[in-house]
């Protein structure tokens, strides 16, 4: 059962007086039924906090919050109808899985029969079957994790809220997860709100994502309207791996066939009307060109298997670049750089936000 | 809704908390009021004398006598304990097959009530057929140990009790914090060329310092109350040359008909513990952080 | 344990360990021998001779019709008053400890870690100090004298420490638990019952076995507050091995404090790994 979720000027503050903290500034997200939305952003950023006060673990300072049409600010967490999964599992250690997985059908006075038949469709569903006796303890922290998540599935909830359920978990693991998880989306069609630091993990699972900093929705979108038109420095640098590369300079002309000039050299491309910005450029924008008059030293060659980056010290900085595996480049040569010119980012230098008319799908935040 | 989930573990809790407060607290001062008046065998509140109580509580002999006692017996008692335990805890530490045994040898004795121990000692301790008469049948016809009932002696002989019961706590805390010292940091100063009891005494003691400190905080708040021990063995005595502050407080207040001195002594018995441990407690409380 | 070889080093730390070992198994072992002894050869041996026969009679004598003052019943009615004394304190005490450790690690409020703080005074407080008072509340409640009385004191006493020891505990407990639970749709008693107190073993075991050790061994409450019907094992074994009326009965005195201490010594022997968490619990506060 598909809900919608509409947050609306959420604001929690700790503290009084002068020494107040707002952890989150002014939250408005509307998030569609059956829609996977992600929270991504640096510890501390408030994401984890706006997951507890949809949860009702926690009260905002201001606001509302709407699940399926109803303002639920007040209610217990009980009451609101939602399941989430935690970054530590928080299984009951003392139950075994089959009771972990039907408690909260227990709390709601659910008969045993029907409990039992919930519990083994969800254990069918996860795999786990085999595992509906056993102990939190006996457990594998990937069989722990299915658990935890059977638990969210067998309440058939109105919202799905994890927090950062695949943090503890190994690199080979979390990409099974990762997988498993956007399957039973795709089965449950629940909507979903999924709190990560994790980029990578934000960028394959969204529908949409919101990236967060310092207690302010910093840009809301679909990972691609994200990766390619970032609304801030902040948002360009926190998405991609490896960085995207910023050079800071001076717009020399402006228009089409404009220039752009920086410490260390000048790019013919189109510019806005500056005069001081930033341009932005992801490695895979950038190659290297034998004859280019924008020059560099080689510091690093990273070679990834599939490609391999090449990190050159320039006047402006140094510059990740992405070339073909196959590249001959080594450490301490001398190379020239030159940009694709059509996947340009601008930002002013001074705010950092992005130069270009607006998009339907971002959200500019000053 | 959400205020009664709020309410309902301030209510739970209210009542005990209520009862747990007057205990301590209101029993306290009332012992305080009760300071200030001039009762004898009857707690009489008409009669407000003020600090007179406490200014006979200081004028007397006994008071003195017991309060001299208190530091003798617990610097001995806590140091001995300390000394014992810390050289049992850290011979127990050299991988001792015996170990577990060993462990409950030297521990049974605080599962033991003081009055147990006292008593057993007060045996051993007899001057014509305890000790004394055991030494001289082993051939030393000489030999005389009557300290339980030499005044200046007697004191001892507590301590002697005190830390047999006590220094097998200290071994266990000991222990328990040499366990918990990192093995690569003793391994890194013998490669360093230290030799094994260098790396104690520079090294591993330090280490165990705030171990030390608990220690000290616990057998000392355990010596100011120290009855039981006394009482048993030596009943205070001979007179009152084993008196310490708590059996002079019972005496005084249910023996002699003196409840308004006794509760100025109560009183002093509290400000001295209180004076030890308000501030430990105040900075443990202060240095932890307040989790969600 | 990988094993040793025999240095000089060694021999010493065996040396050292076994006569300190012997040192405090000493007492132990006077006082079982003693109360096996009759009068004569008390007078003709010493501390630690063996008893030439075996005479179970002290030990009759002790726990029947040995004098406690006037009264000469033995140590068996004030046994059984501690039994009657201790179970219903440890049990309660204990109850309430946990309840209180389960609020004030879980369900947090403004103020609840100063209200914490100012219960732990009660850990350490001298309990000198509400002797007088606690008198004349019994008094007025009517119960002094009476075990009742005792348990009364016993369970206030108790509470600061066993609030301590279940509060430490609760307190490495993850708060996510208790959310999980709360989503669940568990309550306040639910989450206690079905969560909290199954994972508490542990921690149940420590404080009863420390409550039973203190409230048993407990000699100032005992003879503060109870009557001539309501003394514990305690008060009456100090009785009875300080009575100036008859003729010193060593092996009666060695015999009674053999029964007094055995309800304790046996609760170490059996379960000493909980006693030895709860000392080095006890002693790491906060």
């Amino acid at each position: 059962m598909a809900s919608s979720l509409h947050i609306k000027g959420i604001r929690k503050a700790f503290g009084k007086g002068d020494k107040t903290v707002e952890v989150l500034k002014r939250i408005d997200i509307d998030v569609a039924p059956g829609e996977f939305l992600i929270l991504v952003g640096p510890s501390g950023c408030g994401k984890s906090t706006l997951l507890n006060i949809i949860a009702g673990l926690e009260e905002p300072t201001e606001g509302e919050l709407h699940i399926a049409g109803r303002n639920v600010i007040g209610m217990p967490p009980a009451q609101r109808d939602i399941a989430m999964v935690f970054q530590s599992y928080a299984l009951y250690p003392t139950m075994t899985v089959a009771d972990n997985i039907g408690f909260a059908l227990e709390m709601r006075k659910v008969p045993k029969a029907e409990r039992d038949k919930r519990i083994h469709e969800v254990a069918e569903i996860l795999q786990i079957g085999h595992l509906l006796d056993r102990r939190p303890a006996q457990l594998s922290g990937g069989q722990r994790q299915r658990v935890a998540m059977g638990r969210a599935l067998a309440r058939d909830p109105q919202l799905f809220l994890f927090d950062e359920p695949l943090s503890n978990l190994d690199a080979k693991l979390r990409v099974e997860m990762r997988a498993e998880i956007k399957r039973l989306h795709h089965v449950s069609g629940i909507t979903t709100v999924y709190v990560t630091h994790d980029q990578i993990e934000a960028m394959t699972l969204g529908s949409r994502i919101a990236v967060m900093k310092d207690g302010i929705l910093q840009q809301i979108g679909t990972p691609d309207e994200i990766y390619r038109r970032p609304v801030n420095t902040y948002v360009a640098g926190f998405i991609g791996s490896p960085t995207m590369n910023f050079i800071p300079g001076r717009v020399e002309k402006a228009g089409e066939g404009g220039r752009f000039v920086f410490d260390g050299g000048a790019l013919d491309l189109p510019c806005p009307d500056g005069p001081a910005v930033t341009l932005g450029q992801r490695p895979e924008h950038i190659h290297l060109a034998a004859d280019a008059a924008w020059r560099g030293e080689v510091v690093l060659v990273e070679p990834t298997g599939a490609d391999t980056y090449v990190v050159v010290k320039t006047p402006v900085g140094l510059i990740t670049v992405r070339e073909p595996a196959n590249t001959r480049v080594r450490v301490g040569e001398n190379v020239g750089m030159t940009v694709s010119g059509r996947h340009n980012n601008w930002f002013d230098q001074t705010s950092g936000a992005r130069l270009t008319a607006m998009d339907s799908s971002s959200l500019f935040v000053g | 809704m959400k205020s009664f989930e709020n309410l309902l573990p301030k209510l739970v809790i209210a009542p005990g908390f209520v009862l747990g407060f007057a205990f301590i607290y209101g029993l306290m001062i009332w012992n305080g009021v009760l300071s200030l008046t001039g009762s004898r065998m009857l707690p009489n509140y008409e009669n407000f004398v003020g600090l007179e109580q406490y200014v006979q509580l200081w004028s007397m002999d006994r008071w003195y006598v017991a309060l001299k006692n208190l530091g003798i017996f617990s610097v001995l008692y806590v140091g001995g304990s300390m000394l014992v335990g810390m050289v049992l805890a850290i011979f127990l530490d050299q991988k001792i097959r015996a170990e577990g045994w060993l462990r409950t040898i030297y521990l049974y004795p605080m599962a033991l009530s003081f009055i147990v121990t006292g008593t057993a000692w007060k045996w051993i301790l007899n001057p014509s057929d305890g000790l004394q008469k055991l030494v001289q049948d082993l051939g030393w016809s000489s030999f005389s140990f009557d300290w339980l009932v030499q005044s200046d002696y007697a004191i001892y002989c507590v301590v002697i009790a005190g830390v047999w019961q006590s220094a097998g706590f200290a071994m266990a805390l000991f222990l328990a914090g040499l366990r918990g010292i990192d093995d690569s940091i003793v391994k890194a100063a013998q490669i360093d060329g230290a030799s094994l009891p260098l790396i104690y005494w520079r090294i591993v003691l330090p280490i165990l310092r705030p171990v030390m400190f608990s220690i000290i905080l616990v057998l000392s708040h355990l010596s100011i109350k120290s009855f039981d021990l006394v009482m048993a063995l030596t009943a205070g005595g001979p007179g009152y040359a084993t008196d310490v502050p708590a059996t002079f407080m019972y005496t005084m207040s249910f023996t002699r008909g003196q409840i308004g001195l006794g509760a100025a002594s109560a009183t002093m018995m509290l400000a001295t513990v209180a004076a030890i441990v308000v501030p430990y407690l105040y900075s443990e409380l202060r240095s932890k952080p307040h989790d969600r | 344990m990988t094993v040793k070889s025999l240095t000089p080093g060694r021999v010493f730390t065996y040396g050292l360990l076994l006569v300190a070992a012997l040192f405090f198994l000493a007492p132990l072992y006077v006082m079982i021998v003693t109360s096996l002894k009759d009068a004569e050869q008390i007078r003709s041996g010493n501390l630690l001779s063996l008893p030439t026969t075996l005479s179970f009679e002290s030990w009759h004598l002790a726990w029947n019709s040995a004098c406690t003052g006037v009264d000469c019943r033995g140590l068996q009615p004030y046994f059984w008053n501690s039994v009657l004394m201790a179970v219903p304190a440890v049990l309660i005490s204990t109850a309430w400890g946990a309840i209180n450790g389960y609020v004030l690690s879980m369900w947090k409020f403004r103020g609840s870690e100063v209200l914490f703080g100012f219960l732990l005074f009660g850990v350490f407080m001298p309990f000198q100090v509400v002797l007088l008072p606690m008198s004349q509340v019994l008094g007025v409640l009517g119960l002094s004298s009476s075990i009742a009385g005792l348990v009364l004191v016993h369970c206030l006493a108790g509470m600061a420490g066993t609030t301590l020891f279940f509060r430490n505990y609760y307190t490495a407990v993850p708060r996510e638990l208790v959310n999980a639970a709360r989503i669940d749709g568990a309550g306040f008693w639910r989450i206690f019952w079905r969560i909290v107190l199954p994972m508490s073993t542990p921690i149940m075991m420590v404080t009863l076995i420390w409550q039973f050790t203190n409230i048993w061994n407990d000699f100032l409450f005992g003879v503060a507050f109870s009557g001539a019907d309501s003394k514990p094992v305690t008060v009456g074994l100090n009785n009875m091995a300080n009575t100036t009326s008859s003729v010193k009965a060593y092996n009666v005195d060695m015999a009674a404090a053999i029964i007094a201490g055995l309800p304790t010594m046996l609760v170490y022997v059996l379960a000493g790994q909980y006693f030895v968490k709860g000392l080095t619990a006890g002693a790491v506060k906060g």
